[in-house]
């Protein structure tokens, strides 16, 4: 079966510092691929290393057959790849709906982004009574669903979700997984998500990988994982 | 009353021309969030470029369309050889550079083109229906431009996608990258509008005051003033705190004070507003969450 991504030997750096040693990967078509791990375990530098941002990386990323991994941030955005980084990336002085509009940007036809928004105001219906509101006024919360909004703008072909639960009240939390749920059903777009809530994700996703200080050291079905004893007992805390 | 319709208007006219050098330091701080303190001495060097080509038989407009290009790309050039490596530096690195800027371009106009003062034309013929006696028709028209160049970038950077694209540039590069947007060339889009927009401020001043290497180091500095009593991030404050500055200089030099104090005074009055309201009269507050 060819996957949506593919990630083979994936190393990454910050200056002298290395943080993934070779990390092989796979998200299917249409399913929500989760990734956990302790803190420091490279789960976000995995994200970034995907999209060449703000870390140095080498090794092959293929996405729909094509190689990207020469690419620059901007490119592979534009070739529909949704990030959602850490700490929500929000455009601060900019108004909710000028955030929703530039995740339009890289798109090549501009028809469709009136409807677009409008679905994402479907989903997020918080987002509608905030549209002219200084996105640096919403609340945490508010402006997670704005990320993956801003996200979803662009048509992404794989979201790549970091850490959407941080921060957030546990009511918000199970509000936008539910969501996600969603929108994986709906819009079919393949996500990777990253997560320290190890019983979140698994309850999400479809197939999960354990990282440990750069490494996949499990992988599998999330079933399979649920059950794993050493998964139980270091992250689900059963 | 006749007296002071006519110093008041002098003062807008003045005026217009600070708001437009004042438009393009907005334009830079928009695309950047850096003050281009090199600013005046580019518009008089684009200056010079429109008068060396006129002096070689080109028609006006067609000299004027040419600078403009012209100023464009020098500036955008400058973006991407000068400022760019210096995207990681401390914000008083960059300040420095722009300084040098400033000095080359003021030394290097006077080695090509001399220190002796030019008359330079007006496109606005003397007699035009527009003039009067209280306001020369060059006047008129130097607010006109200044007006009209403020609808079309208030009409770019807000109502257009790569307006907004700037803007977001600015603000926050890394989640532009994320977008997709190419942030390097933001800049210099940025960069090269307002060379554009220095390149008029210039030449719509240089008829007024004569063309030489000093023209506008007296105007960068109400321009500046400008800039930030209407607001750094707003194209239309600036052209608001241009005028505001143009005619509160010319009143208080008029009735209160006397040519010598004229500026302290100005300044003064910049800092009152300032401690009010420290975005500016139309600036934005940006709050964040703590």
């Amino acid at each position: 079966m060819t996957h949506l991504l593919e990630v083979r030997g994936l190393h990454a750096r910050y200056g002298a510092t290395q943080v993934l040693k070779g990390l092989d990967l796979d998200v299917a078509e249409g399913q929500v691929t989760a990734l956990l791990g302790a803190n420091g375990a490279g789960k976000t530098t995995t994200l970034r290393a995907l999209c060449r941002f703000m870390v140095q990386a080498s090794g092959s990323v293929t996405l729909a057959g094509e190689r990207i991994d020469g690419r620059s941030t901007e490119q592979i955005a534009q070739l529909g790849v949704g990030h959602v980084p850490d700490g929500r990336g929000t455009f601060m002085g900019l108004s909710t709906e000028e955030n929703l509009q530039l995740g339009a940007y890289a798109r090549r036809t501009r028809s469709g982004v009136a409807d677009d928004m409008e679905r994402i105001y479907g989903y997020f219906p918080r987002l509608r009574e905030r549209a002219t509101q200084q996105a640096g006024t919403l609340s945490g919360g508010e402006q997670q669903m704005l990320a993956i909004g801003r996200a979803l703008m662009g048509r992404p072909r794989l979201l790549l979700l970091d850490e959407p639960s941080f921060g957030l009240a546990p009511l918000i939390v199970k509000d936008i997984f539910s969501i996600m749920k969603r929108i994986n059903r709906e819009e079919k777009v393949s996500i990777l998500l990253v997560e320290q809530n190890a019983k979140l994700a698994l309850d999400l996703a479809d197939t999960a990988y354990l990282l440990e200080t750069g490494r996949v050291v499990l992988s599998g079905p999330s079933a399979d994982m649920r059950r794993n004893d050493a998964v139980r007992r270091a992250y689900l805390g059963e | 009353m006749n007296e002071f319709l006519h110093q008041l208007l002098a003062g807008l006219a003045t005026g217009g021309i600070y708001a437009s050098v004042a438009l393009a330091l907005v334009m830079i701080y928009q695309a950047t969030h850096h003050i281009n303190f090199a600013q005046g001495e580019m518009a008089m060097f684009s200056t010079f470029i429109a008068w060396t080509l006129i002096q070689a038989g080109f028609p006006y407009w067609g000299a004027f369309a040419i600078t403009v290009v012209l100023s464009f790309v020098v500036a955008a050039a400058i973006e991407f050889a000068v400022i760019r490596p210096m995207h990681n530096a401390p914000v008083l690195s960059v300040v420095v550079v722009f300084i040098g800027l400033l000095v080359i371009f003021h030394s290097l106009a006077g080695f090509l083109f001399g220190y002796t003062i030019k008359p330079f034309p007006s496109p606005f013929p003397a007699d035009a229906w527009y003039g009067g006696s209280l306001m020369s028709a060059h006047e008129v028209g130097a607010i006109v431009v200044a007006l009209g160049m403020v609808s079309l970038l208030f009409m770019f950077l807000r109502l257009t996608p790569l307006g907004l694209a700037m803007r977001a540039a600015a603000q926050n590069a890394a989640s532009s990258r994320l977008v997709g947007i190419n942030v390097g060339r933001m800049l210099m889009l940025g960069w090269g509008l307002a060379g554009a927009i220095g390149a008029v401020a210039g030449m719509m001043v240089a008829p007024v005051v004569f063309l030489d290497p000093n023209m506008m180091t007296g105007v960068l500095l109400y321009a500046f003033a400008g800039a930030l009593i209407g607001g750094i991030d707003n194209p239309i404050g600036a052209v608001l705190g241009g005028f505001i500055v143009g005619v509160l200089e010319n009143l208080l030099g008029t009735y209160v004070v006397g040519t010598e104090l004229k500026l302290s005074v100005a300044l003064v009055l910049i800092i009152a507003v300032l401690i009010v309201k420290p975005s500016g009269l139309l600036g934005k507050t940006i709050v964040t969450r703590v």
